[in-house]
């Protein structure tokens, strides 16, 4: 069974919640991704969103727009974070998918890329600028190599496209808590719950929240609406400002304090 | 077959590649123009401005001493440089700007790269009431600080893009980013035949008011349509708006001209639709500037409004159809073609224009003298002085 379908029933079992992190491939280079995946696991993640770096990335705010910068840079490429998720899976088996703009893909090919992907170890993929309506082709190859695509609902979308959602989606939705991009914010919006039980209700598979996403408290409050939480530009901050073993220290600690939250909100 | 198809395909070009929170937004512009566009008093109101506040329709001009310089084609100019704020941008933000005031919107943003567009939308946001952020990249903003501050004047707030390049692709990554953060009242008028479904189809529609014109001037003095179109081509919209009117003349030649920057083979320039490959960008589907791994690269062209790696999808399917022809032109060749404009016939064309007028110069000569060629002049070049001048070692 795939390794995100795997998670998420063994998190339903243990009655807890998914902590899903984000960090860019190749931020500041590979060697460095391939270790941070390591020490996000060990601190508590049970998901790696791992971002792949578009010189455009227009859904995300300046944190993740620099970090892109930085991976670019350094060189990041598609196949090479490829290589990065297959060397990683000779030691782990957390949950991997991967996360970025279409072109990039585009330019590898579809097909290749979907069989590639998963050769290399890698659970599902979201495509922030892939809306179901333009899914078509790709969700035929995902399909075939078993890469779940997991798709994105907003405080925006209606009726009509929650359903959709549910009938194309993979793996787990991931519900924009803002509406707007990526990046830090001091508070979640207050009417989040409504809309979060509005989507629940009319999807089977897994609901995971994200963006803006930054302190414990608020991992706790908003997954206890949800099945679990996404905190990337809060983590991403941390490449920043750190490198080396500080980076690993600083990282570890907080997705710790996230994890943390998220099983004391359980009692 | 009417193109786009539903869902904004012209083929394999065009569509709808943005994220879900501006979905939505795009459905609801969808239906709202879907019902507009054929609504009487909304065409009545658009004529209007057109003509009273735009000054249209614009003269078709004989270019009589560049065609007898030339030897070959007549050769007529499309004034749309002498509508109001200079371009032909402002026929699109009429369009848009009434199509946001009927649907309740209090505040328009827009991208610009030479500020064009940019003075078009502050214009029709102060004529229409509606507050207006404009952004552009840093390194415009300096090409063309004169522009910067007549949308101030015009009560448009400029807010420039640092990110990335900074230039026009930038401030249509801000703007998009801007727009999914303000939707419930904010329109966005992006002002050429790109960005994602109903946006292509939408420009086109607006502009081409410009290519009907021009059918009727033309028969009126030639007493039969044009045997060549031409026309610059960044995003594409004069180029769209001159020959959408004519595509089904099927003897009607297109030519759309590119920008070759320091020459196509140094890899500097914008011209995606003769170097490029197809890829997506900014919610569609069509020729871009990229590396080999999907990376969008740098354009480049001394005229801030080509300067951009990507095209309208309607372009892309026009190319790989074959219904029209696209070449490119160099900053050098675009500076010829501005001086050979202004010696020639009194007028001071745009630097995307003189695109246009370089290549006239070389396929003029190649025709018969009973032929003719319109050329869109799509902006006056009272904005590139200061561009002009520095490329000609002049300072003021």
């Amino acid at each position: 069974m795939n390794r995100l379908i795997q998670r998420f029933e063994t998190l339903k079992q243990q009655n807890s919640k998914a902590l899903v992190t984000f960090i860019t491939a190749g931020d500041p280079d590979l060697a460095t991704t391939e270790t941070m995946i390591h020490v996000l696991e060990e601190a508590g993640a049970d998901v790696i969103e791992l971002g792949m770096p578009f010189s455009d990335p227009m859904a995300d705010g300046p944190t993740i727009q620099l970090s892109s910068e930085r991976a670019l840079a350094a060189g990041t490429t598609l196949s090479r974070t490829l290589d990065t998720v297959r060397s990683v899976r000779r030691s782990s088996s957390i949950p991997i998918i991967l996360m970025g703009y279409l072109n990039p893909i585009h330019a590898y090919g579809y097909e290749r890329f979907c069989r590639d992907a998963v050769d290399a170890g890698v659970d599902g993929v979201l495509l922030v600028d892939m809306p179901p309506e333009e899914s078509t082709q790709f969700l035929e190859f995902a399909t075939t190599h078993e890469l779940q695509v997991i798709f994105l609902l907003t405080p925006t979308s209606n009726a009509a496209r929650i359903a959709t959602v549910a009938r194309l989606g993979r793996g787990f939705v991931y519900y924009v808590t803002v509406t707007g991009v990526t990046g830090a914010r001091q508070e979640v919006s207050s009417s989040i719950e409504a809309e979060l039980l509005r989507v629940r209700d009319s999807i089977s598979i897994p609901v995971v929240a994200g963006f803006g996403i930054s302190t414990p408290e608020q991992a706790a409050s908003v997954a206890a609406l949800a099945d679990g939480v996404v905190v990337g530009s809060a983590i991403v901050k941390l490449f920043q400002q750190y490198t080396g073993k500080e980076l690993e220290r600083e990282a570890g600690n907080f997705v710790k304090s996230l994890k943390q939250a998220l099983s004391s909100q359980l009692t | 077959m009417k193109l786009p198809d539903k869902k904004g395909h012209f083929g394999d070009f065009g569509g709808r590649y943005v994220p879900e929170t501006l979905m939505p937004a795009l459905l609801e512009l969808e239906q709202a123009y879907a019902h507009y566009r054929n609504d009487r008093e909304f065409k009545e109101e658009f004529n209007y401005y057109l003509r009273q506040y735009v000054g249209r329709p614009n003269p078709l001009y004989f270019a009589e001493k560049l065609t007898a310089r030339l030897g070959g084609a007549r050769i007529y100019l499309k004034r749309e440089d002498l509508n109001h704020t200079g371009a032909h941008k402002v026929n699109n933000t009429i369009g848009q700007g009434l199509l946001a005031k009927r649907m309740g919107k209090k505040r328009v943003i827009a991208e610009t790269g030479a500020g064009m567009h940019g003075v078009a939308t502050a214009t029709i946001a102060a004529l229409f009431g509606m507050s207006c952020e404009v952004f552009m990249g840093e390194e415009d903003t300096r090409r063309q600080s004169q522009n910067v501050f007549r949308m101030r004047l015009l009560g448009a707030t400029v807010t420039p893009v640092t990110a990335g390049t900074a230039t026009l692709k930038d401030a249509m990554n801000e703007a998009m980013r801007n727009w999914v953060t303000t939707i419930a009242d904010t329109f966005y008028v992006i002002g050429t035949v790109a960005g994602p479904h109903p946006y292509p189809m939408m420009v086109r529609d607006f502009q081409s008011v410009i290519g009907k014109e021009v059918k009727r001037q033309h028969k009126a003095v030639e007493g039969k349509l044009p045997d060549c179109l031409i026309a610059c081509v960044g995003g594409g919209s004069n180029a769209l708006g001159l020959f959408y009117p004519f595509l089904k003349d099927k003897d009607v030649r297109m030519v759309g001209v590119e920008a070759a920057g320091h020459g196509i083979e140094t890899g500097k320039h914008a011209a995606p639709l003769c170097a490029g490959s197809p890829g997506i960008l900014h919610g569609n589907r069509t020729y871009l500037l990229q590396d080999q791994h999907g990376q969008i690269t740098h354009a480049h062209s001394i005229s801030a409004g080509l300067d951009y790696p990507g095209v309208g999808p309607e372009h892309s399917w026009l190319k790989d159809t074959e219904r029209a022809e696209y070449v490119s032109i160099t900053d050098d060749e675009a500076l010829e073609g501005f001086k050979a404009l202004a010696l020639e016939e009194g007028i001071i064309p745009a630097l995307e224009s003189s695109h246009a007028i370089a290549h006239v110069l070389k396929l003029a000569p190649t025709m018969a003298k009973d032929q003719s060629i319109v050329v869109c002049l799509s902006g006056r070049g009272d904005k590139d002085m200061h561009t002009v001048a520095e490329a000609m070692g002049v300072n003021f």
